[in-house]
């Protein structure tokens, strides 16, 4: 069983790493913001499976932590009163 | 094991990647956001290099306060097409300087590293058979808290003088503005904050009572209180006016003050800093805790409203001008 | 393998799916509203999964309830943020994608 929690924490650790793209493409300071907020999530969800294969429970104060605080950074994003403008101008990626 | 290793890996090339990107991005707010996944990651790592305490501390500051901060910083600094970096034509010797530094430097240094883990590793243990046997007489059952608050507890002293030393600094910069608007509200914040809140009180009592026996203390605690009382401010609560003068800057002082109180004590009645007497050393530490913790979420959540308290606590302060002022 | 493994796991493949479409939707949704409904997938059903999967394997109920305590802080949290960043970019101006 330690294999499987570990392995699928390696995976979940290169969605991150994939996931960096878009705080790098953007184009939006929102979208920026998103990718941090989907890495919280899964940095809980690696952080449960390495305490489960550990044993330690420890690890899991940290996974707890991460639950309670995360929102606070994007929240304060959200209340800023001055949105760097610049970064809102480019409306959309072409991706299509 | 093979998984772990390869876990290891990733994460250590994701890590050097991030920082490389963070600190080589043009765009400020790209920079910070990355800083936030750096903080993230940089928690993992601790957590793999079986460091559980630090990754509290990481957690607990990268998570709640380092972005806030950051992000509230960003605003002070206006419209961030000022700050975006401009190109400069570099010449070719500059050129290579980058490429120069990380080619020979981090092999190099890789190398060394390697050699030191392999030549030492097994060999030295550190102080932890030193820890083990005096934690009995040390006030506490965690090893690390031990050494924080008592082996090394100088080392803590002096970490709360900075703290407040930085606070002193901000201080000194400029008066407070409000940062946030005040008015929009959306009720799903205010829910969100009602029901966070005493959680993040309960959680933040369990990490510095868990101290003493496990992970966990008053740097933790302290970070996570701060966190709760950032988001109280980012759903509109504020500090009664009356509260802003002796009562805000004692409380900020007093972990630094109790500290230093307890040095002199100790240094008159044993001749050494901080040498706690045994029966005394449990109670000292738990008083030293506590006011530490009081300290560091006051500290940390004024770091990030940035700036001293309004000089005329009667008026508000006006700050129409100069927030937008950057912006057209 | 005992049942209880064989049930882990399978929970645990699926919460990969999760999270995996929650960050090939993040790269690949054009589009600032599609990328919030595609991440927020993961903070509900990928880390639940997650949570169920370790809920099946503890053998106490005060593990039990601390994984369902960080899950429900993930679901409560993931919800108001999302809510809260759409409704920002609606104020600020942002048109949703149109084929």
């Amino acid at each position: 069983m330690t294999e499987l929690y570990l392995g699928l924490a390696l995976i979940l650790l290169l969605t991150i790493a994939i996931g960096l793209v878009r705080i790098l493409r953007g184009p939006t300071a929102t979208d920026r913001m998103l990718a941090a907020q989907l890495f919280g999530t899964t940095a809980v969800a690696i952080l449960l499976l390495l305490g489960q294969a550990a044993g330690n429970s420890a690890i899991w104060d940290v996974a707890l932590i991460f639950a309670l605080l995360t929102a606070v950074a994007a929240v304060t994003f959200v209340r800023r009163k001055d949105i760097d403008s610049t970064t809102e101008t480019e409306e959309h990626d072409g991706t299509d | 094991m093979e998984l772990a290793l390869i876990f290891d890996l990733i994460l250590l090339i994701t890590l050097i990647a991030l920082a490389w990107l963070l600190l080589a991005s043009s765009d400020i707010f790209r920079a910070v956001v990355l800083f936030i996944a750096f903080g993230l990651l940089l928690a993992l790592a601790w957590v793999r290099l079986g460091a559980p305490d630090v990754a509290l501390a990481e957690a607990a500051i990268g998570a709640g306060i380092t972005g806030a901060l950051l992000l509230v910083g960003l605003g002070r600094l206006g419209s961030a097409e000022h700050y975006r970096g401009t190109r400069t034509r570099l010449t070719f010797l500059q050129r290579l300087s980058a490429p120069v530094l990380i080619g020979v430097m981090i092999p190099s240094i890789s190398l060394i590293l390697l050699l030191e883990l392999s030549l030492h590793a097994s060999a030295t243990p550190g102080q932890q058979g030193l820890v083990n046997v005096l934690l009995d007489v040390s006030g506490t059952n965690h090893g690390v808290t031990a050494v924080l608050m008592n082996f090394r507890a100088w080392d803590t002293l002096l970490e709360k003088g900075v703290l407040l030393l930085a606070l002193i600094s901000i201080w000194s910069l400029d008066q407070a503005r409000p940062l946030f608007r005040q008015n929009d509200i959306s009720p799903q914040l205010t829910g969100l904050a009602r029901l966070l809140l005493p959680i993040m009180i309960i959680v933040a009592g369990f990490v510095l009572w868990q101290g003493d026996h496990a992970p966990g203390g008053a740097f933790q605690s302290g970070a996570i209180l701060s966190a709760g009382i950032l988001l109280a401010i980012l759903v509109g609560y504020t500090l009664p006016t009356r509260r802003q003068g002796l009562s805000l800057r004692l409380l900020l002082a007093v972990g630094f003050s109790v500290f230093l109180l307890v040095a002199a004590a100790t240094l008159l009645s044993s001749d050494y800093l901080l040498k706690y007497p045994d029966s005394l050393a449990g109670s000292l530490i738990l008083l030293l805790e506590l006011v530490a913790t009081a300290s560091i979420a006051a500290l940390l959540a004024a770091a990030v409203v940035g700036g001293h308290p309004p000089d005329d606590l009667s008026k508000p302060v006006d700050r129409s001008s100069a927030v937008n002022g950057g912006q057209t | 393998m005992a049942l209880t493994d064989l049930i882990t796991a399978f929970l645990l493949l699926g919460s990969l799916g999760f999270f995996l479409a929650g960050t090939l939707g993040l790269l690949r949704f054009p589009d600032l509203y599609c990328r919030l409904h595609a991440l927020t997938k993961a903070d509900n059903l990928g880390l639940g999964l997650v949570v169920l999967a370790l809920m099946i394997q503890s053998d106490s109920w005060q593990v039990v309830i601390r994984l369902l305590l960080i899950w429900l802080l993930v679901l409560v949290a993931g919800a108001t943020v999302a809510h809260l960043i759409a409704r920002k970019a609606q104020q600020d101006g942002h048109q949703p994608w149109r084929r």
